[in-house]
């Protein structure tokens, strides 16, 4: 029995740390149309910002919400200079779908180039603010732990925060109406570019809490070359696609039942598996459901 | 304020949809651009609005040069497009859609008294605000699109085949409701349409496009009486 | 001459190769092996991206499974090296199929993370089965060049000759195949896929055909590339691998055979420009690590936002526009 909620509490850790890779993949998705595969990337330096200001201040609590800040300058600013440059210069033909998906990937060996430049190849270990020994329920010890307690909060935070920019604020409209339909927003006066560079901007944030988190929460130490980070894009990537890629709360759901799934496997059946559990489902998602087990449009084949 | 088009040139690629077509509207009036498909209707008003951009000549609302800048400060200035094909966005509500026409408004208060006057005059929005826009038939999508166009205030109304898709009964009312428009908020109004015969009859002037040139134009009784006219477009 | 009389050329290509192998040194020997080995890898993604329009992020993971393929028949069942090769070519084809037969319902970026994924995770699958040798991988030896070529025939010279056959057969082979029905087909799914469908071609079918052959060529070049390295094992063929192999082909133009050695030469030419430029400037570890990384990536974004044909493509587009005036 122990073992089965330890099983939950496990997946759903994981999954909560899948679910803000998955919603920084969606906001730029929904924002964009673009898949962004620097997303880890991005993370990755706004986790070694994170490092530098843990450093610099041996505050975790301070380093935290600031790595943020500079996840969503630095996103703002990819989106300033990438993203527009490739709107400008979009061309028709063949290799036009192609394009952003190859600038993305572009921009992501770049930026773990930099960081190899600038930090060296080595890890680099950042001390987490809280216990990762598991609280004591009764005699037994389960497996959350403050740690894990801290990211679940967070993820909650920014699910409702989100939430509730994009369902009652303005902005919140002006992003989903640029999403949806970008030519009647401009028509109807919204500044598509500058809630495009906003929306950029909050999936920087959440992708550096989820480099951040994921670093202190898992092995400490952190790489430019680090699988941990490929694997968390890999793993958000399928959370959101399970999700349906166009719901936030879909992207969180999707990850959540991600972890679990893959929590049964590493528990159950056997720690190799994992991947291939979670490759398999990625294709049986796309395959059978491509608009995602919580998306409710006509299935997107792009 | 009046809209003056002066040998205005549109590319597309290598084809040239606009060829040196010059025209004007005058404040308050109502302009109806006829044509076959195909004529370049669509892509003059897209130009206007600022989605297209122009190869040569000149656009001007007032003093504002149309030609030049995005879209979303052209409705600034008061020009407002409902694009063709029911443009709402359908995964929002009607009263979202409507909101989003006054986003950019710095006045709420005056945004929502604007609110309650387009629903006053489409009120089978107001009965369907919290619903999906694609749960509207064709004429409450088309009423919902030209009503978001109004929330933004505008002094010019570009409106691109509102009647198409639409049944017989639904055209007749979406016409008049056009036209009291014009009347009631002195607004000046380009209506381009396949319709021929339904916009002339509501038109004060109209301009007849041909291949994205101007074939013929004058006021719209003219038109209406023209023989060469009533045989290619009005069917008799 | 090229299009005239292109089984010539190709000879004459080849005969050239020869002359030259015999003249330089060891390092650019194996540098002209390692450049065969990028033009078929290169090209086996200008097929699938460039002429049925699927974009594949993991095609390292293809060239792993020829490489490990290869490797494991001939250490399991002794097969001779021609026959390795083959069944490297046979297995990522498979595995090309198999994934062609998911990939043709996807597109865009479900079709790029799925291949992604792909790739970011076959190396730890590697990593779990003991047969595959782990971490070190398993030996892949093809063996001593056959005496009758002479004493001073050198290993290396013999890993050149062996790629650059494979590059030179395979292009020629492509270059036929592209100008078929086949050809075609893809260019038609490429540009349009519900008009090809309406014209008649099996969409699906062409798809995966192109993911078939395209893994296929891509096995190949993983077999040999095992082959100029004597191992096969997961840190032979990283994620870094696939993204040079998509900057190759975008830099030598995704829509045309013609520029394939512009990528797999710049490939090649990076690190060994680094490599002069740290050891000239005696510049530390972390700068030679990461410049080539830094190079290539810069490149491949530059590239692909103002020369998205590649320069090839963009010459000839402009060379068609002169000739109109």
């Amino acid at each position: 029995m122990t073992q089965f909620i330890n099983m939950l509490l496990i997946g759903i850790g994981a999954g909560s740390i899948y679910a803000l890779m998955a919603i920084a993949i969606v906001l730029v998705w929904r924002s964009t149309r673009v898949i962004n595969f620097a997303q880890a990337g991005m993370a990755l330096l706004s986790t070694y910002i994170g490092f530098e200001l843990v450093q610099k201040t041996g505050n975790f609590w301070i380093a935290l919400p600031l790595a943020m800040v500079l996840g969503a300058l630095f996103s703002a600013l990819v989106e300033i200079l990438l993203i527009r440059t490739l709107i400008r210069h979009s061309t028709s033909g063949p290799v036009a779908g192609i394009v952003p998906i190859i600038a993305t990937l572009g921009l992501l060996g770049f930026i773990r180039a930099m960081i190899g430049f600038i930090w060296g190849n080595q890890d680099v270990q950042i001390q987490p603010p809280l216990s990762k020994i598991g609280f004591k329920v009764g005699q037994e010890t389960i497996a959350l732990s403050p740690m894990n307690l801290l990211v679940l909060i967070t993820v909650l935070a920014m699910v409702l925060i989100l939430g509730f920019i994009f369902q009652k604020t303005n902005l919140g409209l002006s992003l989903r109406a640029s999403a949806y339909s970008p030519e009647i927003a401009q028509l109807a006066g919204v500044r598509v570019g500058a809630i495009r560079t906003i929306g950029w901007s909050i999936a920087g944030a959440a992708g550096a809490a989820a480099g951040l988190l994921q670093t202190v929460n898992g092995t400490g130490t952190v790489s430019p070359d680090s699988l941990e980070f490929s694997l968390l894009l890999t793993f958000g990537f399928i959370a959101a696609v399970i999700g349906g890629l166009e719901s936030l709360p879909g992207a969180v759901l999707g990850a959540v039942v991600l972890g679990l799934v893959l929590a049964f496997v590493q528990i159950y059946i056997s720690g190799t598996l994992v991947f291939i559990v979670a490759f398999a489902l990625l294709l049986l998602v796309l395959l059978i459901r491509p608009q995602g087990f919580i998306g409710t449009k006509a299935g997107r084949r792009a | 304020m009046s809209l003056v088009v002066k040998d205005l040139v549109v590319d597309h690629g290598a084809i040239r949809a606009i060829n040196e077509v010059s025209f004007t509207v005058e404040e308050g009036k109502l302009s109806a651009v006829i044509g076959a498909n195909g004529a370049g209707k669509s892509t003059l008003l897209r130009t206007l609005s600022g989605l297209n951009t122009a190869t040569n000549g000149s656009a001007y609302w007032g003093e504002h040069n149309l030609l030049h800048g995005k879209p979303e400060s052209h409705v600034r200035k008061g020009v407002s497009h409902v694009s063709e094909g029911k443009s709402v966005v359908a995964e929002l509500t009607v009263g979202e859609n409507l909101d989003l026409g006054a986003l950019w408004r710095r006045n709420k208060k005056e945004a929502t008294e604007t609110k309650q006057q387009v629903i006053e005059l489409f009120p089978r929005l107001g009965e369907r605000l919290s619903q999906r826009a694609d749960t509207l038939s064709g004429g409450e999508r088309q009423m919902l699109a030209i009503g978001r166009a109004l929330m933004s205030k505008p002094k010019l109304l570009l409106l691109d085949e509102p009647s198409l898709g639409l049944a017989p009964l639904v055209i007749e009312q979406i016409f008049q409701t056009i036209r009291g428009i014009v009347d009631s908020m002195n607004l000046t109004v380009v209506l381009v349409e396949q319709n021929a015969m339904g916009a002339l009859k509501i038109a004060d002037t109209a301009v007849v496009l041909n291949l994205g040139h101007v074939a013929t134009s004058g006021s719209a009784a003219e038109l209406i009486a023209d023989p060469a006219v009533r045989a290619a477009y009005l069917g008799y | 001459m090229l299009k005239k009389h292109p089984l010539a050329s190709f000879i004459l290509i080849g005969l050239l190769l020869f002359l030259l192998s015999n003249r330089v040194d060891e390092l650019r020997v194996f540098q002209g092996a390692t450049v065969a080995i990028y033009v078929i890898a290169i090209a086996s993604i200008i097929l699938l991206t460039g002429y049925s329009g699927q974009v594949s992020l993991g095609h390292g993971a293809l060239l792993a499974i020829g490489g490990y393929a290869a490797a494991l028949s001939r250490n399991h069942w002794g097969a001779p090296v021609w026959l390795a090769f083959c069944i490297a070519v046979l297995a990522a084809a498979m595995g090309g199929y198999l994934l062609g037969l998911a990939a043709a319902r996807l597109s865009g970026p479900y079709l790029a993370g799925t291949t992604l994924a792909l790739a970011i995770g076959l190396p730890s699958i590697a990593n779990q089965f003991s047969i595959f040798g782990g971490e070190q991988g398993l030996l892949f030896d093809i063996g001593a060049p056959p005496a009758s070529l002479g004493v001073d025939f050198t290993q290396y010279k013999w890993y050149f000759w062996i790629a650059a056959l494979a590059a030179l057969i395979i292009i020629y082979w492509l270059r036929n195949v592209m100008n078929s029905r086949y050809g075609r087909n893809w260019k038609a799914v490429r540009g349009n896929d519900v008009a090809a469908e309406i014209a008649g071609i099996n969409v699906g079918r062409n798809k995966v055909l192109a993911f078939t052959i395209s893994a296929g060529i891509a096995g190949l070049a993983g077999a040999l590339l095992a082959m100029t390295i004597s191992t096969v094992s997961p840190g032979a063929f990283p994620l870094a691998l696939s993204f040079s192999l998509a900057t190759g082909a975008v830099l030598s133009g995704v829509t045309t055979l013609g520029g394939v050695m512009i990528g797999a030469v710049t490939l090649v030419a990076i690190p060994e420009i680094v490599d002069s430029v740290v050891s000239r400037y005696e510049t530390s570890e972390t700068v030679a690590n990461n410049l080539p990384g830094l190079l290539v990536s810069t490149l491949l974004i530059l590239t692909v936002l103002f020369v998205p044909n590649g320069p090839v493509e963009q010459m000839r587009a402009r060379h068609e526009r002169r000739a109109k005036r």
